[in-house]
């Protein structure tokens, strides 16, 4: 255990995630299910919103993943377009459906519980148009990397193409900002004194959240290993022609 | 580069160049609109800034898969990439040809759009002004387009589903420009905000570009 950069070797990722991929996975489906089973019966309803609330259960840590899985492909494009570990390339790759998947679930429990609580699905609020502009971008950034043969060259295009990708994405979101306030509420959590939400609803909320986390772990690190696999047998059957 | 930028303008202005039909495509949407919206003239002053710079934007995009493909197809790509010209530069001009053939142009025909579309009196100025400030950035966004999409055999869907994501604040921006002109509205900050995505994107991009470029000639 001396560096981080061990795992971008394949092989030691493969050994690693080999032990820590069940484990994830294990412990993601048990946290999430405490999370959401605590969150949905075990906390008292708003004396406002009623048990319409309790939707935050999944909007906030699934809204949360959307924003992370894309800075996590960020980080590793810029690992891989400056140390060229494929390891990096392949996880970035995995993550964007994952990121996409949560940033749909982000906004259709959204638009669920905005119909009674704002008379509305979908209203142009920045909050909401920076969303459906990020399933925007997740979207071409999967189709970019469907689009291209090569893994490499696929590798380095999307790299780039999610650089200047989030420059745009943060653009967007102020450019959206720039209307209004809008409807949606400010930061339900927050480390500033005065928070707003009590701790009956906090304690399973970050459950939820560190569940929502290990599942995108155990998606992307699967989803890693599918894309290695797929590399290895690409390389096995070419050498196999090549014989 | 003078002489690149030339060879481009004249290989766009003569036949075959596709000149004219970013255009064209510009007209027929403001005629589309008030048919489909019907002919209600307060409802058309209220959209047109938004429809206005819509069709920009797509006419814009119309043109944007000429600016590598013939180059790539027979070759001169690949001389571009070796000559002694940074590729940086190349790119810039590319984009500069692209924005001469079809930016200006749809900047210039705009105010008679305006026209058809009964946008208020006070917004003319700020659409030019926005147009001409906003319709660099995409020209060089469309050229970073390109440039990804450049070796792709279908890379026309792709090339519209990667680009107008990145056309948004420009959009959102110019459009709000123009909006608030309408209405008499202060449009100092959206106008500085175009203004600098414009410098952001015309600095920065030929950079982004050009390395996509190199990596799609390996």
């Amino acid at each position: 255990m001396s560096s981080l950069w061990e795992y971008a070797n394949p092989l030691k990722f493969m050994r690693t995630t080999d032990w820590l991929l069940p484990i994830v996975a294990v412990a993601a489906v048990v946290i999430t299910t405490v999370g959401l089973v605590w969150g949905f019966f075990f906390t008292p309803d708003d004396f406002r919103q009623g048990s319409t609330v309790k939707i935050v259960f999944i909007h906030v840590p699934s809204a949360m993943m959307a924003i992370n899985a894309w800075v996590m492909m960020l980080v590793a494009s810029l690992i891989w377009l400056i140390r060229r570990h494929h390891v990096s390339a392949l996880a970035a790759r995995a993550a964007a459906p994952v990121g996409a998947v949560m940033t749909v679930i982000g906004l259709i429990t959204g638009a669920v519980w905005g119909q009674p609580m704002w008379g509305t699905w979908w209203a142009w609020d920045p909050r909401l148009t920076a969303f459906l502009i990020l399933f925007l971008f997740y979207l071409g950034y999967i189709a970019m990397w469907a689009a291209i043969d090569d893994p490499d060259t696929g590798a380095d295009l999307t790299a780039v193409l999610c650089l200047v990708g989030s420059v745009f994405a943060v653009l967007s979101r102020y450019a959206a900002n720039f209307w209004n306030q809008g409807l949606h509420q400010g930061a339900s959590l927050s480390v500033a004194p005065g928070t707003r939400m009590d701790w009956a609803y906090k304690a399973p909320l970050y459950t939820c959240m560190v569940g929502f986390g290990l599942i995108f772990l155990a998606l992307v690190l699967a989803g890693t290993r599918t894309e290695i696999r797929a590399r290895r047998m690409k390389a096995l059957a070419a050498r196999e022609r090549m014989a | 580069m003078i002489a690149l930028l030339t060879r481009d303008l004249r290989l766009a202005f003569r036949a075959g160049g596709g000149f004219g039909l970013g255009l064209a495509f510009f007209l027929i949407l403001a005629v589309l609109v008030p048919l489909g919206v019907g002919p209600d003239r307060t409802t058309l002053a209220l959209i047109a800034p938004g429809i206005l710079w819509v069709g920009a934007l797509l006419a814009c995009l119309l043109s944007l898969d000429r600016i590598f493909a013939l180059d790539y197809e027979d070759g001169s790509l690949d001389l571009l990439a070796t000559a002694p010209v940074p590729l940086e530069g190349v790119v810039s001009i590319k984009a500069l040809a692209h924005w001469i053939t079809t930016g200006v142009p749809l900047v210039l025909v705009s105010p008679v759009l305006g026209l058809l579309l009964s946008l208020p009196v006070p917004a003319y100025g700020w659409l030019l002004l926005s147009l001409t400030l906003g319709t660099p950035a995409l020209s060089v966004i469309g050229t970073f387009g390109a440039a990804l999409t450049v070796g792709l055999k279908r890379g026309g869907l792709l090339l519209s589903l990667l680009v107008l994501p990145l056309y948004i604040p420009t959009l959102v921006f110019g459009a709000e420009v123009v909006s608030r002109g309408a209405q008499g509205l202060a449009v100092g900050t959206p106008l500085a905000l175009l203004a600098g995505i414009t410098a952001g994107a015309v600095a920065l991009l030929p950079f982004a570009s050009a390395h996509v470029i190199r990596i799609n000639l390996r």
